[in-house]
């Protein structure tokens, strides 16, 4: 049966026709389809969860492999830097069922806050990885990820890049899905239980056994070499399909793609590499494949120039393209450029940067913080999502945003350091489960003077609005005890818990006036739904009262607030009515939200 | 059949189910069919495009000069994404601009016109008016009908019709098969 998919899709349905019994990850753009198409196909029983972060999504995945299933594990490439302490353990006591760790990396970076290469990150945790350079070969490498995972006993690594993720192609997919059979857990405390002397023996067996897969994975499908020439194209991934665009099936060109990057199939490269004595490395991230071509030359006396990000001829940051290939290995092969009018005179296009939605009740809790501090030293830790936006002009409400969780701890290190300011912590729901308790507790262990602003919308909205804790809904499609962030708060010890409603602006900075004047650690629960997923209130609308001193576009910055020649308007089309413009108005001339 | 077809636009426009209709459409004719969407930071109000390319492909994004066809749901996006366009490739867009979010707050005075008088003059190109759409709701689907009309799609106008039948709700339908005949109509004078 043919099915038409996004990579991530791709990726799931591979598990899925592998007879995975668990899967487990944390939302984070580009991965996160993955576990939603797993949540939505038929299947038998497979348990699909949200967890609460990363960590906790690969200790899970990790159990269900010690009992013989097998598992998924999905996340953003930042999200491993959050589960790399199972992972490298992990990696050392070994698996039972087949376990594949999805880390998707995001060249660019488009939606991430680093470059990483999780092709690194295998390497460094001794483990394999697979580097798909289509949806399809993603597919088809899942199937076989679980094979030698099962072979070898060890997780093993997928790791595709947002343009593979986000890319459609159509899958030949079994009509059924089911979970392979799986025997259970068998104790054996020599096995599962890591231990110095377990740790020695298995480092060493690990070294013995990537030279092993090594040589098998010098005769997979996934490595290729098409062409022959003294000059050659090393690749993999969206690379490959890049060079591949640009170069297409010329016999006169060699292209070498490595769809397994670790353990490196050293045989197979060397026999690519008889009769080169020139080649590039086109790659995104770091120059992985480039080290290891020279680690090649180096140990085998090749007489090969080698280039690629460490000589400069391809960018050491950024994401490559179709385009970047015919520059850069056009240059390289010597094949003259298509020649392509630069377009002139261009009109002034308008900038369309990402903001805040129309009526999203995170501006309204930013507003509140604003005002209640007016004049008084603040600082304002942000942290990572949708609220990240709230950076942007008018707000200008974020002063740091590190990773997920650091709102909390930084405004307490700024605490210790800054005199006579009031630190703020700004963190989401999803993010306070992810990472911001510890951060709390830290805090009033400490005894720091923080006020930490809990935005609760009730979803994970920036990537698609997934389930958490705090929402009483689970993938599993069951409706769940939600867990109370002022109960978990209240006991941790803080004294002060105030809830308020955002969009109710007076309550919401005389709560945030409130809790500056007491000392400790105090929180306010900013409570309003994600916009895009509750039904508007009804539409604002500018009256003749209206003075035109457009102090409501000044301060909040709300795409529904428009001028049509040079007068204030309210644009219906997005309007939600929320109504803080009608608090902000001076003269009062706002009407029609549902908020009065 | 190779073909490469850009969609660009506003977030909430419609432009990813257009790309999925001309997509499946496209593959019901017996094509194979890769495409990719942008999607990331960019939530309502930023520029969106998906890539669909029909037959031999390799990259998921077209290349810049590789497009037969952009179809654009705003002047705007239509110039930003030139680029992508083939020397002989066609333009089809929606005279309709979409303010950025910005414009309240910094004054540009856009308001899409020099963006049509360009493209004319640079580009074979089919301006479509979205303003007389009952709801610019409607507006994934008439562009959809100024391709199919244009002649230049290479893929059956009913076959776009049933995907549409296909996939948009049952109580939106007639008011979007209308839309998608407004369309055919635009695409077929030019």
């Amino acid at each position: 049966m043919k099915q038409y998919v996004m990579g991530n899709g791709a990726i799931a349905l591979g598990a899925l026709s592998s007879g995975i019994g668990l899967i487990a990850g944390y939302p984070g753009t580009p991965s996160s389809e993955i576990i939603e198409t797993v949540s939505k196909a038929e299947h038998d029983g497979v348990h699909v969860e949200w967890s609460v972060n990363e960590k906790a999504a690969m200790e899970v995945a990790a159990a269900a492999s010690y009992s013989g299933a097998r598992s998924m594990v999905t996340m953003k490439q930042v999200g491993l830097n959050v589960a790399s302490d199972p992972l490298m353990s992990l990696a050392y006591v070994g698996v039972k069922g087949g376990m594949i760790v999805v880390s998707a990396d995001d060249p660019g970076p488009i939606s991430s806050q680093t470059e990483q290469d999780s092709r690194r990150f295998a390497e460094f945790a001794r483990v394999p990885v697979f580097d798909p350079s289509s949806p399809e070969e993603a597919f088809d490498m899942v199937g076989a990820a679980y094979e030698l995972s099962e072979k070898y006993h060890t997780p093993v690594f997928l790791r595709p890049t947002t343009r593979i993720c986000h890319a459609y192609a159509s899958i030949d997919v079994p009509e059924e899905y089911h979970k392979k059979e799986y025997e259970g857990f068998v104790k054996d405390s020599k096995k599962w239980v890591i231990f110095p002397r377990l740790s020695f023996e298995n480092h060493a067996m690990i070294e013995k056994r990537n030279a092993v897969i090594s040589r098998e994975f010098s005769d997979t499908p996934f490595n290729t070499c098409e062409g022959a020439s003294s000059k050659a194209v090393v690749t993999g991934g969206v690379s490959y399909a890049y060079a591949k665009e640009f170069l297409k099936d010329d016999p006169d060109i060699k292209i070498i793609k490595v769809g397994t990057p670790f353990p490196f199939p050293d045989d197979f490269v060397l026999k690519a590499l008889e009769g080169t004595d020139e080649v590039i490395c086109f790659e995104e991230l770091s120059p992985f494949l480039e080290e290891n071509i020279l680690r090649l030359a180096g140990k085998h006396h090749l007489d090969i120039k080698v280039s690629g990000k460490l000589d400069g001829l391809v960018p050491s940051s950024g994401e490559l393209s179709a385009n970047a290939a015919e520059k850069i290995l056009g240059a390289f092969f010597d094949i003259a450029p298509e020649s392509t009018e630069e377009a002139k005179d261009v009109p002034p296009l308008p900038v369309r940067p990402p903001v805040l939605c129309a009526g999203c009740p995170h501006r309204a809790s930013f507003y509140a913080v604003k005002q209640a501090m007016k004049g008084k030293k603040a600082v304002f830790c942000g942290d990572i999502g949708c609220y990240t936006l709230g950076n942007a002009a008018p707000l200008d409400m974020v002063d740091t945003c590190l990773c997920m969780g650091a709102g909390i701890t930084m405004a307490q290190g700024f605490y210790h350091m800054e005199d006579d300011c009031t630190c703020f912590a700004f963190a989401g729901d999803s993010t306070f489960f992810a990472s911001g308790i510890t951060g709390v507790v830290n805090a009033v262990y400490n005894e720091a003077d923080i006020i930490v602003c809990i935005l609760d919308n009730s979803t994970t909205a920036m990537t698609g609005h997934q389930p958490h804790p705090g929402t009483g809904r689970n993938m599993m499609g069951d409706i769940v005890e939600k867990i109370d962030i002022k109960a978990i708060l209240e006991a941790i010890g803080l004294k002060k818990v105030v809830t308020v409603d955002p969009l109710d602006l007076d309550a919401a900075v005389n709560a945030v006036k409130e809790c500056a004047a007491e000392k400790g650690v105090k929180a306010i629960i900013f409570k309003s739904p994600c916009i895009a997923l509750s039904k508007p209130a009804g539409k604002c609308k500018v009256s003749e009262k209206c003075i035109n001193c457009k102090k409501c576009i000044r301060e909040l910055g709300c795409p529904a607030l428009v001028t049509e020649d040079g007068q204030v308007k309210i644009d219906e089309n997005l309007c939600t009515g929320c109504g803080l413009c009608r608090h902000v108005c001076p003269v009062d001339a706002i009407g029609g939200a549902a908020n009065e | 059949m190779n073909k490469s077809i850009l969609l660009c636009g506003v977030g909430g426009q419609g432009t990813v189910l257009a790309s999925k209709i001309i997509a499946a459409a496209a593959m019901n004719d017996g094509n194979t069919v890769h495409s990719a969407e942008t999607i990331g930071m960019a939530q309502r109000g930023g520029s969106v495009t998906s890539h669909v390319r029909i037959g031999t492909a390799f990259s998921p994004l077209i290349p810049l000069h590789g497009a037969d066809m952009i179809l654009a749901f705003e002047p705007a996006e239509a110039v930003r994404n030139l680029a992508y366009l083939k020397k002989d490739g066609l333009v089809i867009v929606n005279r309709v601009p979409v303010m950025p979010i910005t414009e309240a707050l910094n004054a540009s005075g856009y308001d899409g016109s020099e963006m049509i008088e360009y493209l004319k003059k640079k580009t074979d190109c089919i301006v479509f008016d979205g303003s007389g759409l009952p709801s610019a709701k409607f507006l994934n689907i008439a562009m959809l009908g100024v391709a199919a009309g244009s002649g230049r799609l290479g893929i059956e106008t009913d076959l776009i019709r049933q995907e549409i039948e296909r996939r948009v709700p049952p109580k939106f339908l007639d008011a979007n098969i209308k839309a998608f005949e407004t369309g055919i109509r635009t695409g077929g004078e030019n």
